[in-house]
Formats: structure tokens, C-alpha cells, sequence
């Protein structure tokens, strides 16, 4: 049996009211919030924040790593890579990019439901922009979703089984944005329906009957597409089929490109319940539905997983001004601390840290049990000399010991939040603290790794861990009870 | 093996010091000339009487050739020396060994710091290429991460403890309104302190040292050839340097209310001048009050306060000019400014002028009969730093 073995949304901290953008521009005032990648999030950090949530203990290694994006933090440079090293992949995964188009997702989904690797992890994100005021900035959301697929194990269960899927392409011009560009441009919006209403058709007809059952066995359906229309008419149509069409998301999160369709996806899986025929549908330049029947390993999945899509929901802080939204996208470039800004880091220094840096292992004396961040050949303790083991860190708590609120060095948005990290079980780091106000940090607080993005200097976006405050755990009986 | 010091082996028979502020009008090399100069008239010699150079700097110049090139000095050693913010100590302390093993009969240290070239505020090291990984905050936030450790380790309200900081930084505004070669030559109440804004943690810019640029010089001889030169030389009692091996950043049972390093590096000072209360056989001391944590955390390791009490004693006045035992008489490093490569000569320049009476009247302490004065000059950030303790007197023991 082949299928989902695992899926995590990841939804930034952040949310803009869409009240806040009217406010300031005025207009019609817009409801609900979407999501807000900080200032030290992109694209790749939320991918990885949502695949360590299907990467636990006992999930099968995957041979080949997947990634896709509209907001790339490069081109000619591989982004997955450095996906591959947050996670402490092994050398022999292969990981790459899939390209910058929306249907990217899609595609490397099918890629990976009919690969012979027992295990594949799809990865995608997006921070979606859009010129001020403009309908893709209010609807648009940020986030990152990562699917593992593979092969059933008693270790690893499949939790949706793949049953069968289709794709229909037809080229036509709806939506599209010039490389670098905030905006995406589009095409009177009728044609585009019509075409994606054909495409949906033809491709749903063919999944189901791919996958062997009658539209009357699905019960739910997820539908993934910058195309409002056609999401609505399709929901209409398979809602009047029987199909439970689920929350697109649009009121809090917005419409998060190429990480849609895996967020959508998780999100239905996380209040699925076994045997359920479900089934998630993608229109992006094509359509492209698959099918899937929850298994009973769902139960366990949706006890044990880190906060799910809902709870994310829930714990976001709406409190962003519109225009420091304007300036973390770099539309509205604030007048930082007159200090220097960072230099670029050195390329030959990072890889030869890579571990600490993209991985945040640190190390362990074997005799003291000294923990040592960053590795360290010496120990701190007794000057034991290289008899250290590697020390992975990334999932471990820590305890605030002391902390401060620096408006004076340069950050990307002051000020700095800054803390003396504790770890449980050992090991202290000097470190930042994200996705907090100065004001709720205390000593005493517990704090769980992040990977962010730092800086960019030289064009090269520096990547390390931060701290932020611990999220709460995933309240089951709620996410089981929403549908 | 052992930390034997050199109590009495050698002397200071001449100093100079600039005045510290910003010198938009002066390069590193005129405040060099000035500073030597100055240093030379002081001892009666000329600049080829001295036979080696330490040149003190911490990014204002690199190598010898940084003092020799401006000074045109003959065929002579002239090593620069960089140890963060003790670079001037650490000049000091090199020369007074050269002269302590017979190296050189006569050895000049000189710092020097031209800070306020750089085009930005604070102090800004130079970039060493990295993965990129190393924390990028200030020093003033750093050092603000004691407050509320201390706070939170000795019971002591937060509100409280920023009066105590403002008291701190008050007195050595005080004591440098009264230096002619101060940077900041204004009295600043406690309550005016008090009511600025926050910068770093709950520190104001009032917390921080001043940015100064400046420079300064000591001649070293032999003691027994030190009254050639002086009626009233200065002897070295001690001198220590202890650099941290960073273990406060990985070490979860260090608690940010002391630093290790400048607590052994005045156990050892205190063992190799012989003093056993500091509080009471001390004149005075310049302490290196880079912001007012640090000062208040170092006159308990330093052993002038019982841990968890300095706050107390600075409460009290213990420390102020008149006080049991003045700290930072010159104003320190918050109010006579701070360039870098300078400042440890600056701190000895106080006890010169101290020990041998000649400070302005309005500035000289009651306590000089007790004969000796301490100097301590750190750098770095709690966790990790290098600290220097070097003891001086008026009378050869």
C-alpha cells in the first residue's frame, strides 16, 4: 500500500487583518486576516518548519526531496538543498527544486505517489505578494506544507492510502508574473473559469475512475486554486454531488500558492477519520485530482501530531500594522540602527559547519555529558579532547535563563529580542527570540527551536535557529470534532 | 608553576593622556604624538631613550609600524597588541615584563583609539568571516542581560535596581564633570537617568560608556633606576590577565550576576601584591564600568562588596569620591569615554595622578595615605571575555 504517511501545514505567527489594509489605503474594508511570513521566514524556512513535523521518530528516511515555490530565495541555486540540510538528510537523497510555477506542487505529489522510493518528501512554500491594495495581497496567505509518501510500514504507517488520480492540461493564459516582480498579473477572470471548469471535469471523471469508486464514496474533497471563481464553482458542483467541500481557508489564512495544496490537504487529514474516501484537487495551469482513503493509522496520526492546521489557526497574532507588513516585504523600507550591517557569511565556513548551522547539532562529551553549542573538540568540562558525539538539538526545549530587548543593533526589524536559552537535559545558547513581543518575554519561559532566515547580505540569505515561544500542543477532540 | 607577578620589579616614571571626546580634527597618529609627547616631557627623556614600544590598538591600525611610522622612530621593537578592550592593559603589561627580565632598560606602552572615524555608533569590530551564526547584538545588550539576572538572583525589584544602576552612572558623571579631559563633563541626577528611554534590555544610552576617541602613554624602568627619572614614581604591585575560555555560553550554571574572569584575575592580582582586604587596603580603583551592571557586578568580584550586597554599598556611597573606597574618580570609562586601544592606560593615568597628589583638588580621594590603587580593564561580554587586574603604589615595599 502506498500513500500519505504524513502531512503538516505550517502557518507563520503572524496575521494581517484585511480591515488593517483599508485603513490605510481605504476602500472596501476586507474581513478575516491572512497569514504574514515574519521578516525572518521565507519561502524554505516554513517548508522545513512544516516538514520536521512529519519527520518524527520512526518515519521512513526519504530517498528524494521535493521542493516548490513562487518566492524562491534563489534561482540558479537550489533551494532544496539547503531544506536537505535543516533536516539531516543523508547524502544520498537527492533534493531539488521543482521549478517556480504554482502547479509545481501537483506535480511532484504525483511525482511521489508513483515513485518505487519507499519514501519521498514533498516540500512546498510560498510568501505571496502583491502590489498594495490589490486583491492578491488581501487574499493571499503564507506558509509551508510538507507531505511524506511512501510505502506502509508497521513503523511508518500510510495514513491515506492512494487510490487513484488524473491530470488534464491544456495551455491558456490566466496568471503570471516576470521573474522578480511583487506582482502577479491576470486575465479577465471568466475565461480562466471556464477553462479550469473544464480541465477540473475532466480530470475529477478520470481520477475517480482511475481510483475505482463512485463520486458518492468521497467524502470530502479539498480544492486548491488562485482561481476564486473556479474554486467556487467547483465546490458548488461536487458540494451538489454529495462531497463535503473543506474550508479552503480563505477567512484566515488566504490563498498560499504553491503550499496550498498540501496545506489543504493536512488540514482535511487532521479531522479525517478512517475509511473516509477523501479527495484534493489542484488548479493551477491544469487540474490534477487525486483520490485517497483514510486508513485507521490516521487515529494515532491525529493524537500525536504537532499542532495542526486549526490550532495554528488559532494561535496566531493578528496584531500586525499594515505597514510593518509592507516593510517585512520589503515595499516599505524603514530606517534601520546606524550600525553596520552584517557581512555575508563565509561559504567555506558554513559548509564545513553545516550540521550546527543548517542542522543545529551540537555536541556531546562522552565522558562529562557536556553539551557543547556549537560543537566543540574540547570539552568545556575536565578538557576531554575529541571524544565528542553529535548532539541534535533542533527538538529539544529550552528555558529562558536572562534575556533583552536590543533597539540598537542592526536587525531586519528592530528591535532585537535576545535570550539566554537553556536546554532541558543540558546545554545553553545565547540566541533570538522570534515571534514574540518584548513585552511577553520572561525568565522562566520555555522556547522551541526555529529555523529562520537571519539576513541577507551580498544576496546570500544566512539561515540559523532561533528561539520562539513553545506553540501549544494539538488539541485533538476539537480538530476531531470540526467537521 | 606558578603566577609569581613582579611586585616591585618596575616602575612608571611618566605618563601622558589626550583628552578623550571626539576628535574629528585629530588623526590616530596626532593622538599619538600628543599622547607620547606628553608622556616623554613627563619623564624627562626623549623618544631614542626608549629602547622597546607596545603599541595598544584595537582596530585603529595594524602593526608596529602604526606607532613607529607616525613617530619616526630609529631601528626600535614596536609590537602591536590587541586583546578586546584590555588592548591598553595588555600594551602595559608587555612592557613592564620586558623591562622586568632585562630585556630593555626603558619601555614604553602606548594605546590609542580612533573610534569616531568609523561612521557609526558604538563600537564596531572588524567582520571575520563565519558560517554566519554568531549572535549580532550589541555590547550594551549584552552586558544588560546582568540586570535582570541580578535581580531576579537577589531579590532585588527591578525598580530598585534601576535606581542603583542610575547611582552608579551618576557618581562617575559627577566625578568626570570635575576632569578637564573627560569626555562628558555634565552632572546627570539619578532621577534624570532614571527617565530615559530604554535602548537594550533597561539600559539607557546614560548606562553606556562614552565613544571616544584618544590616547595614552607610560614610560616603564627598573625600580631601582625609577627615582632617576621621578620623586614620585609608581611601582607595580601586580599585574594579571585572565582570558575566559567562553564557557559562560555553554554552561547553564553560569548565572550572569558575576564574571570568573575578572574574579580570578583579582584573586591573583590580590596574591601577588600581597592584599588580602582589598576594601580597606585600596586607595581607589578604576574599574572598566563599560555600562553600570558591569560596575556593580565587579565590585563584588573584585571583593569590594559581599555577593549580592554591591548593590547596597552602591546605595550607600561606598564608592563614590569621598566614599569608603572611590571607584572610577576620573569619571570611567561611562564619563571620561572609552576608545578602545587607550583605555587601560587612561584607568593608570587616574592612579598616577591619584597616588602622587596631583589630581585637582576638587578630585583627590581622602584614602591616598592607604598608598595603592587598582586598575581593571576587561573585554568582551559576560560568558566570555578577557580581564586584566594590574595593582599599583606609591612606595616601593
Amino acid at each position: 500500500m502506498r500513500g500519505i504517511i504524513g502531512a503538516a501545514g505550517y502557518l507563520p505567527h503572524w496575521r494581517l487583518q484585511r480591515s488593517a489594509i483599508a485603513e490605510v489605503l481605504g476602500g472596501a474594508t476586507g474581513r478575516g486576516t491572512r497569514t504574514v511570513a515574519s521578516y525572518d521566514e521565507d519561502s524554505l524556512t516554513m517548508a522545513v518548519e512544516a516538514a520536521r513535523s512529519v519527520l518524527v521518530d520512526g518515519s521512513p528516511a526519504p530517498a528524494a526531496l521535493w521542493f516548490t515555490t513562487t518566492s524562491p530565495t534563489y534561482v540558479e541555486k537550489t533551494n532544496a538543498t539547503i531544506a536537505h540540510a535543516a533536516l539531516r538528510l543523508d547524502g544520498d537523497v537527492i533534493a531539488a527544486d521543482a521549478g517556480a510555477g504554482l502547479r509545481g506542487t501537483a506535480a511532484t505529489l504525483r511525482s511521489a505517489l508513483r515513485s518505487a522510493d519507499p519514501a519521498v518528501l514533498v516540500l512546498a512554500g510560498d510568501v505571496r505578494t502583491g502590489l498594495a491594495g490589490s486583491t492578491d495581497e488581501g487574499s493571499g496567505g503564507d506558509a509551508g506544507a510538507a507531505l511524506l509518501v511512501g510505502e506502509d510500514s508497521a513503523g511508518a504507517p500510510v495514513i491515506a492510502e492512494y487510490l487513484g488520480g488524473a491530470s488534464a492540461t491544456r495551455e491558456f493564459l490566466d496568471r503570471w508574473r516576470v521573474p522578480g516582480e511583487p506582482r502577479t498579473r491576470s486575465w479577465e477572470e471568466r475565461f480562466g473559469e471556464q477553462r479550469y471548469s473544464a480541465l477540473a471535469g475532466q480530470a475529477w471523471d478520470a481520477a475517480l475512475k482511475d481510483a475505482g469508486v463512485d463520486v458518492d464514496q468521497v467524502r470530502s474533497v479539498a480544492i486548491s486554486s488562485p482561481h476564486a471563481r473556479a474554486t467556487a464553482a467547483l465546490s458548488k458542483r461536487l458540494g451538489a454531488a454529495g462531497v463535503d467541500v473543506v474550508d479552503p481557508l480563505a477567512a484566515q489564512v488566504g490563498f498560499t500558492g504553491a503550499a496550498h495544496p498540501s496545506l489543504l490537504l493536512s488540514s482535511m487529514l487532521d479531522s479525517a477519520e478512517p475509511g473516509q474516501i477523501v479527495a484534493l484537487v489542484s488548479m493551477a495551469d491544469g487540474a490534477d485530482v487525486f483520490v485517497f482513503r483514510c486508513t485507521e493509522a490516521i487515529i494515532g496520526r491525529n493524537a500525536s501530531q504537532p499542532p495542526g492546521v486549526a490550532d495554528q489557526i488559532a494561535a496566531g497574532d493578528d496584531s500586525l500594522p499594515y505597514a510593518k507588513y509592507l516593510s517585512w516585504r520589503g515595499v516599505l523600507p524603514l530606517q534601520p540602527p546606524n550600525r553596520p550591517e552584517p557581512a555575508r557569511m563565509s561559504a567555506a565556513a558554513a559548509e564545513r559547519r553545516l550540521d550546527w548551522k543548517y542542522g543545529f547539532v551540537g555536541s556531546r562529551d562522552r565522558e562529562t555529558g557536556a553539551l557543547h553549542l556549537p560543537p566543540a573538540r574540547v570539552s568545556f568540562v575536565g578538557g576531554n579532547t575529541d571524544d565528542m558525539d553529535p548532539a541534535p538539538m533542533a527538538d529539544v526545549q529550552a528555558t529562558v535563563a536572562t534575556f533583552t530587548v536590543d533597539s540598537m543593533a542592526y536587525s531586519p526589524s528592530p528591535p532585537t529580542v535576545f535570550a539566554v536559552a537553556d536546554f532541558a537535559g543540558g546545554g545553553r545558547l545565547p540566541v533570538e527570540i522570534t515571534d514574540v513581543r518584548p513585552a511577553d518575554v520572561s525568565i522562566g519561559m520555555t522556547v522551541e527551536m526555529t529555523f529562520r532566515r537571519l539576513n541577507t547580505a551580498d544576496g546570500i540569505a544566512n539561515y540559523f535557529w532561533k528561539a520562539r515561544p513553545v506553540r501549544s500542543a494539538a488539541s485533538t477532540d476539537t480538530e476531531t470534532g470540526s467537521d | 608553576m606558578a603566577s609569581h607577578g613582579i611586585k616591585d620589579q618596575v616602575a612608571i616614571v611618566g605618563m601622558g593622556c589626550t583628552t578623550f571626546k571626539e576628535h574629528w580634527d585629530r588623526s590616530a597618529d596626532d593622538l599619538m604624538i600628543d599622547a607620547v609627547l606628553e608622556t616623554l616631557t613627563s619623564a624627562g627623556v626623549a623618544k631614542d631613550d626608549i629602547d622597546a614600544w607596545w603599541l595598544g590598538t584595537a582596530q585603529s591600525g595594524m602593526s608596529g609600524v602604526t606607532l613607529a611610522a607616525p613617530l619616526k622612530l630609529q631601528g626600535k621593537p614596536v609590537t602591536r597588541v590587541e586583546n578586546y578592550c584590555a588592548t591598553g592593559s595588555e600594551a602595559l603589561r608587555q612592557a613592564c615584563y620586558a623591562v622586568a627580565s632585562g630585556a630593555y632598560d626603558m619601555a614604553a606602552a602606548v594605546g590609542v583609539e580612533k573610534v569616531k572615524d568609523s561612521g557609526y555608533q558604538g563600537l564596531n569590530a572588524f567582520p571575520i568571516p563565519t558560517d554566519g551564526t554568531q549572535r549580532s547584538l550589541t555590547a550594551a545588550a549584552m552586558f544588560s542581560l546582568v540586570a535582570p539576572a541580578y535581580a531576579e538572583r537577589y531579590g532585588v525589584d527591578p525598580k530598585e535596581l534601576r535606581r542603583t544602576l542610575a547611582r552608579i552612572a551618576s557618581k562617575n558623571h559627577a566625578n568626570g564633570a570635575k576632569n578637564e579631559r573627560a569626555q562628558f563633563r555634565r552632572e546627570m541626577s539619578v532621577d534624570a537617568i532614571c527617565k530615559m528611554p530604554e535602548v537594550a534590555g533597561m539600559l539607557s544610552v546614560f548606562d553606556c560608556a562614552g565613544v571616544a576617541d584618544g590616547a595614552a602613554a607610560a614610560i616603564v624602568v627598573r625600580a631601582e633606576d625609577a627615582y632617576d627619572y621621578t620623586d614620585k614614581p609608581i611601582f607595580v604591585k601586580a599585574l594579571s590577565m585572565v582570558a575566559g575560555n567562553g564557557s559562560g555560553l555553554l554552561d547553564p550554571d553560569f548565572d550572569y550576576t558575576h564574571f570568573d574572569e575578572c574574579e580570578e584575575a583579582g584573586r591573583d592580582a590580590y596574591a601577588q601584591a600581597g592584599i588580602t582586604d582589598p576594601r580597606r587596603e585600596l586607595a581607589m580603583a578604576e574599574v572598566h564600568d563599560c555600562f553600570t551592571p558591569t560596575e556593580l557586578v565587579l565590585m563584588e568580584d573584585l571583593g569590594f562588596s559581599k555577593r549580592g550586597q554591591a548593590w547596597r554599598d552602591v546605595e550607600a556611597g561606598a564608592f563614590d569620591l569621598h566614599g569608603d573606597l572611590p571607584i572610577n574618580t576620573d569619571g570611567g570609562l561611562k564619563s571620561f569615554g572609552h576608545p578602545v586601544g587607550a583605555s587601560g592606560l587612561r584607568m593608570l593615568f587616574e592612579c598616577w595622578l591619584q597616588l602622587r597628589r596631583e589630581a585637582p583638588d576638587d578630585r583627590q580621594i581622602d584614602t591616598v595615605d592607604r598608598g595603592l590603587a587598582l586598575t581593571h580593564n576587561l573585554g568582551g561580554y559576560p560568558g566570555e571575555m578577557v580581564s586584566f587586574v594590574g595593582i599599583w603604589g606609591n612606595q616601593k615595599g
